[in-house]
Parts: structure tokens; sequence; C-alpha cells
């Protein structure tokens, strides 16, 4: 028979439920548990009301403030109303995935490009240029929408409202955000790597595509998908660069839907664009742990997206 | 193969060439057009229809409309419109750092164990579409809504408000909602990064737990309260979607409906770029402030 000794006496264990009930009512504004509340109401307040509008898409009846039972009437069932089944609502979604899906494959390249240009580049308008990266990020969006407006309309004329404006317009400001994605790794990275390769005879080139891209794959997978959910969540600058009713995307239906006709479909489309945009940010976390793993490095890829300053 | 020499000057040009498209692009379609707001706000207007006529040289720029809205600011509408963005921005900002302030301290320094959860909470807010999370509030606010069903039966309100009809406080807290996670980052990350054996410290010299804080931590949050203020103001002064789904009155408009309004009427772009020039103007001071402190902090972490 053996005595259990990695048990330690009762005396000194942790406090017992009750004993911690106790001390809260003693005293609940103590420090921690006074913000642990706080935290837990903030994130209650942030995420309720949306699955509150998630619920009533699910609405069997057109009220959007009264639960009437379950069904898929908003998605597909109703002949005129659904977003399957009203054109406007269909319309918008395939607009979204277009804009989405042509400015993930446009951006993404040209900003991988521009971080690894912009890191290794020591000249003297290597600062000028990386300013000018930054801008994009700060500007504020009605800006950029007016002066991408104004410039399509009195400038360059050749692109006319509608996709392709509205296209080109998402690329600009998602740029800068791969841009910063990337960046983030490269620093990690550093020059090692590729002198090493060049020290044993690889052309700067080579070094680049069979040292430094295979090691910035992971990331440049996540900056594809933040770059999907930054263009398909964008409602301003496809606002000001829409032209007529096809150009319309989910955001934009939801706006002119809410000011003019609500309806449980408007609830519907959204959550198909929450979706959407969860999954894309999904993979980009995913991806960026892996990238985090490969170097071997502590921490959480999670905590490196709350970091990403901007 | 490539002797040294031509590696050592395929090396000083590759790097340029790789930042010239994106650079190139950024040049000609954010550089230019923001050039192109100020050739119509500088330029002329057809006399009969009112469209904006830009005019690209700068010797021959026009101040002529630029006097019409100010004189707009001074005697007209226009000014009080200012003003009320300037304070509703201020309001909800001030409120943003006190919804957020304790949840970034929190979660930078309490939550133990469970900070990886607590952050993928916080975040997802940051990654909810916009428009779906004002669609929400829309729904709570509504006259039928869960926010008057609750308020009426805990017997705040005796009948239902139309909180939807030119509230101020509706606003208000909808840029709120709308722009706290945005503040809460970069706060976290400037509270996550400070040494907690500098509080250690401070607790071990005999500070109280309150004192460690307004003595250390809040003064070294200072970087990050500043940037996370800029973050959020910026996109609040240039709002003008939060307010129109959230009010359908003038009474509560903002310099970024004023905006809306011309552009998206055939005659008023010249008004509309004037007034975005301004803006510009207000928001350039934030702007340059992030920016420095932006590169000096990446200038700080390569050192």
């Amino acid at each position: 028979m053996s005595v259990d000794v990695s048990r330690p006496p009762e005396s000194i264990s942790a406090p017992t439920a009750w004993q911690r009930l106790r001390a809260w009512i003693a005293n609940p504004w103590g420090r921690p548990r006074f913000l642990t509340v706080f935290t837990w109401l903030y994130i209650t307040w942030c995420i309720i009301p949306v699955l509150i509008a998630v619920q009533f898409g699910f609405n069997e009846g057109r009220s959007r403030t009264a639960w009437q039972g379950f069904s898929f009437r908003w998605y597909f069932d109703d002949p005129d109303l659904s977003v399957w089944n009203d054109p406007s609502l269909r319309q918008a979604l395939y607009q979204s995935l277009k804009l989405a899906v042509g400015t993930m494959l446009v951006a993404t390249p040209l900003g991988v490009a521009l971080a690894i240009g912009l890191a290794r580049w020591r000249g003297r308008a290597a600062k000028p240029a990386n300013f000018l990266m930054l801008f994009p990020l700060i500007t504020p969006e009605i800006v950029m929408g007016v002066s991408l407006f104004l410039v399509f309309v009195y400038l360059f004329q050749v692109v006319q409202l509608g996709t392709t404006a509205q296209v080109l317009g998402h690329i600009t400001f998602t740029i800068s955000y791969v841009v910063i994605v990337v960046r983030g790794r490269l620093f990690a990275i550093g020059p090692d790597y590729e002198e090493a390769a060049m020290d044993l005879g690889a052309s700067p080139t080579q070094a680049l595509r069979l040292v430094l891209l295979p090691m910035l794959a992971p990331a440049i997978w996540a900056s594809l998908a933040i770059a999907f959910a930054l263009s398909i969540d964008d409602f301003v600058i496809s606002y000001f660069l829409r032209a007529e009713a096809s150009t319309e995307t989910i955001p934009t239906r939801l706006y002119s839907g809410l000011r003019l006709a609500p309806s449980p479909a408007l609830n519907a489309l959204a959550t198909i664009l929450l979706a959407f945009s969860m999954l894309a940010v999904t993979f980009a976390g995913l991806f960026l742990r892996r990238s985090r793993r490969r170097e071997g490095r502590k921490g959480s890829a999670v905590e490196e997206l709350a970091r990403l300053d901007i | 193969m490539s002797g040294t020499g031509e590696a050592y000057s395929r090396r000083r040009w590759t790097w340029p060439a790789f930042a010239a498209p994106g650079l190139l692009w950024l040049i000609l379609l954010f550089l230019v057009p923001f050039y192109a707001i100020l050739a119509v706000a500088m330029g002329h207007r057809d006399p009969i229809f009112n469209t904006a006529e830009p005019v690209w040289n700068p010797a021959q720029w026009d101040p002529g409309i630029f006097g019409e809205v100010a004189n707009e600011i001074f005697t007209g509408q226009l000014g009080v419109i200012f003003l009320r963005t300037v304070a509703y921005v201020a309001i909800a900002s001030l409120l943003s750092l006190i919804v957020g302030y304790p949840v970034a301290y929190f979660v930078a320094r309490h939550s133990g164990k469970r900070k990886l959860l607590y952050l993928v909470l916080i975040l997802t807010p940051f990654w909810i579409p916009y428009l779906m999370r004002m669609l929400a509030w829309v729904n709570l606010l509504e006259s039928s809504g869960y926010i008057n069903d609750i308020l009426t039966f805990i017997g705040v309100l005796a009948e239902p408000r139309d909180w939807l009809g030119g509230r101020s406080e509706t606003v208000v807290l909808g840029l709120v909602y709308g722009y706290v996670p945005f503040l809460i980052l970069p706060l976290f990350a400037a509270l996550d990064r400070i040494d907690q054996s500098t509080i250690q410290a401070a607790r071990d010299l005999g500070a109280s737990p309150f004192r460690a804080f307004l003595h250390v931590t809040l003064p070294l949050s200072r970087q990050g309260i500043l940037a996370g203020l800029v973050i959020v103001m910026l996109p609040m002064f240039g709002d003008y979607y939060t307010n129109n789904l959230l009010s359908k009155s003038p009474r509560t408009r903002m310099v970024g409906n004023e905006i809306d309004l011309f552009i998206n009427s055939n005659s008023g772009e010249s008004q509309g770029a004037t007034i975005t020039v301004l803006l510009m103007g207000m928001v350039g001071v934030l702007m340059a402030y992030y920016l420095i402190s932006v590169a000096r902090a990446t200038r700080e972490a390569r050192a």
C-alpha cells in the first residue's frame, strides 16, 4: 500500500468553489474580478447583437423583431424574396465574391513583392516609399472613396465606374495590409538564410526563389485570405465606385435595403457575408500559425494578428 | 553563371524593382486620385449644370469654391455640422477608451492561461463585417425591437422610444460600438509589451496596486492610448453610414454625410471635394502623429 504523496494536504489546496463565491460576495470589486466581469460584458455586448441578427435570418415570418419559428425561407424557400430568388440579393452576393477573388489574386502578388522590396532596399527613396505604403492604412476611407470616384470620372476615363473601378479600388487599399503581414515574417526570417544560400553559390534570384519564397509561403497564403476578407467586408469604396444595380455588393445592398425596405432576407444575406469573412480569417490565422511554427517561435498566431499594428 | 560584379549590380536594382509595381500602383491609384480631389476643389464649375471642371495645373487654381464653402461654414449650416462632428467624435472616442482600456488591460495582464481564448474573442468583432454589426443594431433598436421590449418591461420607459429617429445618443453609441475593437488592439499590444518586472518593482517598493497602476502602467501605456484614440478617430471623422443607418434625420448630420450627399448628387462634386480637402486638413494632424509614432516604433523594433 502506498500513500499518494503528490497530492497536497487538504488545508493548503486551492479554495473550493464555495469559498471563492464567499470571497467574491465579500469583495465583488476586487480588481481582476471586476475586470473579468467587465470583459465578459464587453464580449457579450459585441457578439450577442450579431447572433440575434443571424437568428432572424432564419425567421419563419416577416418580422425582424419577433421570433416566429425556424425556416430557410429567407435563404432559399421564398420564391420572390429569398437571397437565392431575389435577383438583386443574389447579384450582390455574386458581385462581392467576384470582387474579393479578383482583389485577392492581384493585391497579394503586388503586396508580397512590395514587402520584399521595402524590407531589403536600403536606398534613399526607400523611406518615402515606406510612407507611401503606410498612408492608405490610415486615410479615412471616405477620402479614398471620393478621390477614386473623381479620378475615374475626370482623369482615367478609360475605367468606367462599376466592377473594374471597384476592383482597382479594393486592390489599392488591400496592398498595404498584405505588405504589413508579409513584412512581419520577413523581419522574423532575417537575411541570414538568403546569404547562406548565396555563399553556397546561389544567385540572388535563386536564393529568393528556392529559400525565401518557400519560407514565406504560409504568410502568402494568409495574405490571400486577409485580402479576400478585407475586400468582401468593404463598404465605402464599393459604394462610391458602384454604377448600375448589378454592381451593388453585399454591404452596399445591405445599406440601401436597411434604409428603404428591411427584410429578414437582409439578415440572411448578412449572415452569408459573415460566414465568408469568418472562414477567410480562420484560414489566415491557421496559416500564420503554421508560419510561426516553421520559424520555431513561441507565442500564438492570434497574438500576432492582435499585434498587427493597424 | 553570373560573376560577382554582375550579381552585385543585380542586387542593387533587384529590390527597387520588386517594390516598383506596388509603388507604381499606389502612385497611380492613391496619390494621383488624391491630387484629383484638389484639382476638382480648386477648379471651376459649369455655369449651367454645376458639374465640376477640374483644373490640373496648380498655377491656375481658383479658390472660388473654397470661399463659397468657407462662407457656408461661418454663416450657414456647415459650421454647425463641423462642430457637431468634432463633438460626436470626441465623445465617442473617449467612451471607446473607457470601454476599451479595462478590456485590453485585462487581456494583457490577467487573462492567464486563457489568453488565447480572450484574444480570439476580442479579435472576432474586428472581422465581423461592419454593415452586419450595424444591421444588428438597426434590428434591436426598431420601435418593436428587443431594446424597447426590455426597457419597457423593466419599466425604464413607459412606452417604446423611436431610437432611430435622429437621436445623438444613438449615433454616438453606434460609433462606439462600431470602432471600439479597433482601439483595443493597439492598446492591448502596448499593455502587453510592458515589462512585468517594472510593476513588480513598484509593488516591492511599497506602492499600492492602484498607485503602481497610476505611476507605472498608465504612463507606459500612453503610446498605446494615443495610437488607439487616433485609430478610431480617423474613421469616425469620415463616417457617414453609421449615421445614416441609425438616424434618418438631418439633425445628426456629420461632415461625412455632407460629402456623401454632395458627391452623389450630380451637381455637387466641387463642394464635396472641397469639404473632403477640409476634412483631410482636420485629420492630417492625427495622421502625421500616427505615422511618426509608427516609424519610431519600427525603428526601435529593428534596433
